[in-house]
């Protein structure tokens, strides 16, 4: 399951700008309701949390129930009034934990 | 033995048939009450005010496995007056969390998108907690073609 997360995001932009963030991690996001062949239960296994911070702070936080569709799409906003990094984290029900950064400079 | 008459064999598929119905409409009030209690959980009892939170989905949803959605406040994103929390459920799903979403001042706009799973027509509700405490709610009627959940 470490498959690589997509991501969309401006490298250049100025101070104060409100900028979108678009992030989708590959992922069966298994409902946990689902029958296989032989009608027994497929057990759950979601991405049960994704955290976006930027230089350290948090900035947006989600956490996600069976109802998200696979390969979760997420999509919010930033202010940056500074050049930094941020740094994304996707938390699988197994504990995996995948994460990425993006550096983001301000002209 | 009395025959059955062409009128009470009616009768019968009459009180079989509202029986069904009855059934029906007792599983889905008990989505929408369990989605009712993790909304006053979230607000801790408090009554939402109705507004400012705009749910975007589409009228007609034909395939439920992924179904897009965003959500926006119409509330300042200040460092002191912010949208600190919004939660979104879905009455007609078998559990009715959705997701809920955590913002900082940092996020600039609270506004936020995402693809869902619904398993049939259904109202989507969302609740939007300020930093003040304050609570916002709307809820949107999609209406779904295919289901996405079980299979």
């Amino acid at each position: 399951m470490a498959e690589k997360p997509r991501l969309k995001i401006p490298k250049e932009v100025k101070k104060g700008e409100v900028i979108e963030i678009k992030t989708l991690l590959p992922h069966v996001m298994e409902s946990g309701q689902r029958k296989d062949k032989d009608g027994k239960t497929i057990p759950r296994k979601i991405i049960n949390k994704f955290v976006c911070e930027f230089n350290g702070k948090p900035v947006f936080t989600a956490d996600l129930d069976p109802a998200i569709a696979a390969n979760p799409y997420i999509q919010f906003h930033a202010k940056v009034d500074e050049s930094g990094t941020f740094k994304f984290t996707w938390t699988d029900d197994d504990g995996t934990i995948t994460t990425a950064e993006e550096k983001i400079t301000v002209s | 033995m009395r025959q059955l008459s062409r009128r009470d064999a009616l009768a019968l598929g009459a009180s079989g048939a509202a029986l069904t119905i009855t059934g029906w409409s007792t599983s889905a009030s008990a989505a929408a009450k369990e989605a009712a209690e993790q909304i006053a959980k979230f607000t801790g009892g408090k009554t939402a005010e109705k507004g400012k939170v705009t749910i975007e989905l589409p009228e007609i949803a034909e395939n439920g496995n992924t179904v897009p959605l965003s959500v926006s406040v119409d509330a300042p994103m200040t460092a002191d007056n912010y949208v600190s929390e919004i939660l979104l459920v879905a009455e007609g799903n078998p559990n009715p969390g959705v997701a809920t979403f955590h913002l900082s001042p940092l996020a600039g706009k609270a506004e936020a998108s995402t693809r869902i799973r619904l398993a049939t027509t259904q109202n989507i509700i969302a609740v939007a907690k300020t930093s003040k405490g304050e609570f916002f709610t709307n809820q949107k009627l999609v209406k779904v073609t295919i289901g996405g959940c079980g299979g």
